[in-house]
């Protein structure tokens, strides 16, 4: 068929000739090109220094938002568990007690939040899902570790430092 | 004068045995690095400066790691194999001479441990016993692949020893002398055999690299097929000897051809720097430059595995049967030629 790119290059099955079928040029040939690559910019990242700069749409751990006052946005209504393709989202609710205002955004909030890590295949329908933006999965690498029931995590790895906390943390750390 | 010889014979021995051992360990650490270099990576350079400190981790690795004897395995042949593999491997290290006579204390010391005037059958010889201990651990494993690398690592090895032994026959020609001694004295200042047998060294490159089982020939190993070979049922320290023994049989060709083909310890202006730097340092710094020339080898041989992909076993056979050995006796027969004409004129 003819080529509509042009860019097809059809390739003759011919027998060797003497040069190539004694093999030492194409050898050399190739030893040439790794050893110039001996004085190439190595690739390598060191790690635990250096780390690799993750892309603008990179989906890492996920992380329940609050709002501008430090109240958690998250109201349960059970969206993102319902989009999770890999059913990986379970929660139970509660309903806000006097007081607790300053607390939760909403009349309901998840009492109970958890997230299976070896489940979550981090493709980001849980972000989409969420009515109230409380939910992103803007987190660096989930760690590994030795036991599965360690890999679900709860609200208290998954929702996101209070602004007064994290600013006291910048404070210490700075 | 007897005990003084004991004990020259004794230190040269204990130098030469922990030179060796030393530039096997830092084989691994070299190995690493090259392949890193080759792949635009940077290697090891974790443990101490540049990672040197690499070997030693890994030895200590060995050490403690579990020994593993495989329950359907022939036990004690399961432990002779490795144990003959590094035998056999340094055996080779007594032949070569590292150097001119050295003046020390003022005794003419000689830089060999064995000066045999058939050095080069000696080194034939324990070359071709070291398959044994790829087909003893090999066989004493009792598994399949172990079985079918000890197989490949004796088929391979008896192929290219011929043609291995052939490109010497032709060296000898050249050289009328089997004494590695002789051999290395004759190639004075920049006179080196490769001059003489150009297809001859290449004949005996590529067995060198054979016999070594080393990549493009490593089909004993071939962790692609054979999950290892014949060492895939070892463990801690017997594999660290396998690959103990792997790097020295790299070290000891390396210096064979050094010697043989790459004039050893002679360097041009040599007659220059001996008579500036007396009989103590002169022939030392011929000691540095076969050591040179031994790492530069070492350095090829790693090149060579991270550029040129495995051979397939009937095309390994073809090009042994086939093409190295006919090519073998063509030098032959050439040299002898060329040698009659000249000596005639």
């Amino acid at each position: 068929m003819e080529s509509l790119s042009g860019r097809k290059k059809v390739l003759e099955q011919k027998p060797m000739n003497f040069m190539e079928r004694i093999y030492l040029p194409a050898i050399f040939k190739g030893m040439a090109i790794t050893f110039m690559h001996m004085f190439k910019k190595k690739e390598t990242i060191h790690y635990p220094e250096q780390e690799r700069e993750f892309s603008e749409n990179w989906r890492g751990m996920h992380s329940l938002k609050r709002d501008e006052q430090g109240k958690e946005r998250c109201t349960a209504c059970g969206l993102c568990a319902l989009s999770c393709p890999a059913e990986a989202i379970t929660m139970i609710s509660a309903e806000r007690e006097k007081g607790e205002e300053h607390l939760y955004r909403e009349e309901k909030y998840a009492a109970v939040y958890e997230i299976n890590m070896l489940r979550c295949i981090f493709c980001g329908l849980c972000e989409e899902a969420c009515p109230k933006e409380a939910i992103y999965l803007d987190g660096p690498i989930v760690p590994a570790d030795f036991l599965r029931k360690d890999f679900i995590y709860g609200k208290d790895k998954l929702v996101e430092m209070p602004i007064n906390e994290l600013e006291a943390l910048k404070a210490v750390t700075h | 004068m007897e005990v003084a010889f004991l004990i020259e014979k004794l230190v040269l021995v204990t130098v030469l045995f922990t030179l060796t051992l030393t530039i096997a360990a830092y084989s691994t650490w070299a190995e690493r690095k090259v392949a890193a270099w080759l792949q635009d990576r940077v290697g090891p350079n974790r443990a101490g400066i540049f990672g040197l400190l690499q070997p030693l981790a890994d030895g200590g690795k060995m050490f403690f790691k579990e020994e593993i004897i495989p329950s359907g395995a022939n036990k004690w042949l399961f432990i002779a194999g490795p144990s003959l593999a590094l035998l056999t491997s340094f055996l080779g290290v007594a032949v070569i001479p590292f150097g001119q006579d050295v003046e020390l204390f003022g005794r003419i010391v000689p830089m060999q441990i064995a000066d045999i005037n058939v050095g080069i059958l000696y080194i034939f010889g324990v070359v071709s016993l070291g398959v044994y201990g790829i087909m003893i651990g090999g066989w004493a494993s009792n598994n399949k692949y172990s079985l079918m690398g000890a197989i490949r690592g004796a088929s391979q090895n008896i192929s290219y020893e011929i043609a291995m032994g052939l490109s010497i026959i032709a060296l000898l020609l050249v050289t009328n002398s089997l004494s590695f001694k002789v051999i290395a004295e004759q190639q004075h200042g920049l006179n080196w055999n490769i001059i003489y047998q150009p297809l001859g060294f290449l004949i005996f490159l590529v067995c060198a690299f054979a016999e070594t089982n080393r990549v493009p020939f490593d089909l004993p190993e071939c962790e692609t097929e054979l999950i290892g070979g014949y060492n895939t049922e070892y463990s801690a320290f017997k594999m660290g000897a396998y690959m103990f023994a792997e790097y020295i049989n790299m070290f000891v060709s390396s210096a064979v051809m050094a010697t043989l083909y790459f004039g050893g310890y002679n360097y041009p202006g040599m007659d220059f720097v001996n008579e500036t730097l007396g009989a103590t340092w002169g022939p030392l710094v011929g000691v540095a430059v076969l050591f040179f020339k031994i790492i530069a080898f070492i350095f090829f041989f790693m090149w060579v595995r991270w550029t040129v992909p495995r051979f397939r076993y009937d095309q390994l056979m073809d090009l042994g049967w086939k093409v190295l050995i006919p090519l073998a006796i063509a030098n032959i027969v050439i040299t002898a030629i060329v040698i009659t004409v000249v000596d005639k004129l």
